[in-house]
């Protein structure tokens, strides 16, 4: 029996989100079957270019989803989407992102439907009784486990970067099915969205997608333009600790922990964090840890993998002007 | 009004927490303590309350702290009573041992609908994660089971008693939000803006004392195939402490560690 597997597309209008290409990677690694599902505001799905770069990544097909009479960025709206996608397209497997609203979306369809839930995995394998089986980190990066899930509908949010995104060997554009066009659960319609304000862009790539991200702590004492330039050089995201927000030098969205954003880039440089566990929690996933830190006895060092006692108002500049100096001779040359 | 706060009994994090062999986290140490961010929802319920006394002739308001959990999770309940909650209720069965969050949502929703049942309950609050699993699906899983509306990840709430109406802020990965739903709802909280009061040591003598009400299974009418390890749609199938990060470099810089930290990033592909 052939096995689908469905892609939540996270997307800001035309845009596809960097970690779609990842999930549509890893689904085809899982069955032959793979299909993105594109959720918005009308009923037309994505355009030519987008269409393009999901086939690129391996899905066979992209369903449009419009629900109407609710905002279509309310976990009860999104949720009642993808039930009327799993109504016309039976599947086995749903991937989507790590975010808070990933989760919740996961939480709420798998109530629905009778499924399993497993957040941030970094692998998802298939056992011999044809069961999902998610890995990952857990009590703050000291511990894994594999769990398998057991309900009707397996539903996995994957942290970013766990899987690296390669393109099929023949790409076509994703084929466009009929649009799913349903109207929004009475809970959906429930909530009513008086405000939204949506977040300034930043040049910088956002911090749960970044492939390298540079976190600031108390150590900064406040200054946080030599992480920037920095982030700037390794072409990363700022981050920081919750010390740090809370003092204000730093939007609180920047927040890098257990209730702050789960980061999992491939590499982390933390510049006077002390590596408490709550911090520790949103970042385990990290590839590679660096840390700048004062004081040797800091618990940073007992998980990074490159650490550095000393002053970070010497070592961050000296490294910024390094990688600068080093990517200028390599230009010249 | 009447609030309803999910807590839960979590080991410490600062402690050395570990697996069981059969896949459970280890649980009843003496270290394990409310879970710091349930002491925040609580918080938050207390202070919606506090912004509407009641009128002459109206029922008091009632707080009320819910957990699921073995006998030493009474030690959360507890705590919540010595911060101000008014009613403690534990629901305590040897057959919630292996529930996953969503089974565990189940029984939390069955316990939130057995007290709606007795006296409406207004607004469910709960913290944004437990700081053991960190998954956050309970309280939007508790919604879906409830078909209640779900405010999530809330920095600001308020109820309009009149209008039976809440209102919240949030903040999401890309937007700040203004969210309204007509009561009854489920609510979660951050970690931003409910900073937990500190209970008095008069409360803390007065919640030794208070009455914690217990069910089980069958005073919420479940059927113990849907809770437990077995109505949990997930299995842990392998738990394994991690090694440590192999070779690990620590060198205490003397001017120098700036460029070799560049070699190193470089010959990790980073520069
Ligand atoms: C419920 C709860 C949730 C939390 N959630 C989070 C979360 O999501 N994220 C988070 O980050 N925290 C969180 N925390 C807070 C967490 O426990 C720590 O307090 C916090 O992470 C510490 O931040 P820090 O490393 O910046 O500060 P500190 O722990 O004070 O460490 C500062 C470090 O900087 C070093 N330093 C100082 N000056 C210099 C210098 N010039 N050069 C080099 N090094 C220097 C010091 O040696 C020290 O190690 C949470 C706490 C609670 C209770």
């Amino acid at each position: 029996m052939s096995t689908t597997v469905l892609v939540l597309v996270d997307h800001e209008g035309a845009r596809v989100h960097p970690t779609a290409t990842e999930l549509l990677t890893l689904a085809r690694s899982l069955a032959d079957d793979v299909r993105a599902v594109w959720i918005d505001e009308g009923p037309t799905g994505p355009d030519a270019a987008a269409r393009e770069l999901l086939g690129r990544f391996g899905a066979s097909g992209v369903v449009p989803v419009q629900v109407t009479g609710a905002d279509p960025h309310l976990t009860a709206t999104v949720v009642d989407g993808l039930r009327a996608v799993l109504g016309a397209v039976p599947a086995s497997l749903l991937l989507l992102g790590s975010t808070f609203e990933d989760r919740e979306v996961a939480a709420r369809l798998a109530v629905l439907t009778g499924g399993g839930v497993v957040t941030g995995a970094t692998t998802v394998v298939r056992d011999g009784d044809g069961r999902f089986v998610a890995g990952k980190e857990v009590l703050a990066g000291s511990w894994s486990s594999r769990c398998a899930i057991t309900g009707d509908l397996a539903v996995v949010t994957v942290k970013p970067h766990s899987t690296q995104a390669v393109p099929v060997d023949a790409p076509v554009a994703a084929v466009a099915a009929e649009p799913v066009v349903v109207e929004a659960s009475a809970a959906a319609r429930a909530v009513t969205v008086v405000e939204r304000a949506p977040r300034p862009a930043s040049d910088r790539p956002s911090l749960a997608d970044a492939e390298v991200v540079v976190v600031g702590g108390r150590g900064t004492n406040g200054d946080f333009a030599p992480l920037e330039e920095l982030a700037d050089v390794l072409g990363g995201a700022v981050g920081a600790t919750r010390v740090a927000t809370d003092e204000g030098w730093i939007g609180h969205e920047a927040q890098v922990g257990q209730t702050g954003v789960t980061i999992s880039p491939r590499l982390y440089v933390g510049a006077g964090v002390s590596g408490a566990v709550h911090h520790r929690g949103g970042m385990d996933a990290a590839v590679t840890v660096v840390a700048v830190n004062e004081d040797p006895d800091a618990p940073i060092f007992e998980f990074a993998d490159y650490g550095i006692v000393g002053d970070l108002t010497e070592v961050v500049p000296a490294l910024t002007q390094e990688l600068r100096r080093r990517r200028e001779a390599r230009a010249g040359s | 009004m009447r609030v309803v706060v999910c807590v839960k009994h979590v080991p410490d994090i600062q402690s050395e927490r570990r697996f069981r062999a059969d896949g459970l986290l280890e649980r009843g140490g003496d270290d394990d303590t409310l879970n710091e961010l349930d002491e925040d929802a609580l918080e938050a319920g207390l202070r919606l309350v506090e912004a509407h006394p009641p009128a002459e002739g109206d029922d008091p308001h009632d707080v009320v702290v819910l957990t699921v959990g073995p006998a030493a999770a009474v030690d959360a309940l507890r705590r919540g009573l010595a911060m101000g909650a008014t009613t403690a209720v534990h629901v305590l069965d040897a057959g919630v041992e292996g529930s996953d969050a969503l089974a565990t949502a189940r029984v939390l929703g069955a316990a939130v609908a057995a007290l709606h049942a007795e006296s409406p309950v207004d607004v469910v609050v709960a913290g944004m994660a437990g700081l053991d699993g960190l998954t956050s699906l309970v309280p939007a899983a508790l919604a879906a089971v409830l078909d209640w509306p779900q405010l999530t990840l809330a920095d600001r709430i308020d109820v309009d008693p009149a209008a039976r109406t809440v209102e919240v802020r949030r903040e999401t990965s890309t937007a700040v939000e203004t969210l309204t739903a007509p009561l009854p709802v489920v609510v979660s909280v951050t970690d931003q803006a409910f900073r937990a009061r500190f209970p008095a040591f008069t409360g803390i003598l007065a919640a030794r004392k208070a009455p914690v009400r217990v069910l089980d299974l069958a005073a919420l009418g479940l059927d113990p195939a849907t809770v437990g390890l077995q109505g949990s749609t997930t299995r842990v199938l392998e738990t394994s402490e991690r090694p440590e990060r192999p070779d690990r470099v620590l060198v205490t810089d003397d001017g120098s560690a700036a460029l070799a930290l560049a070699d190193y990033l470089a010959q990790k592909g980073f520069a």
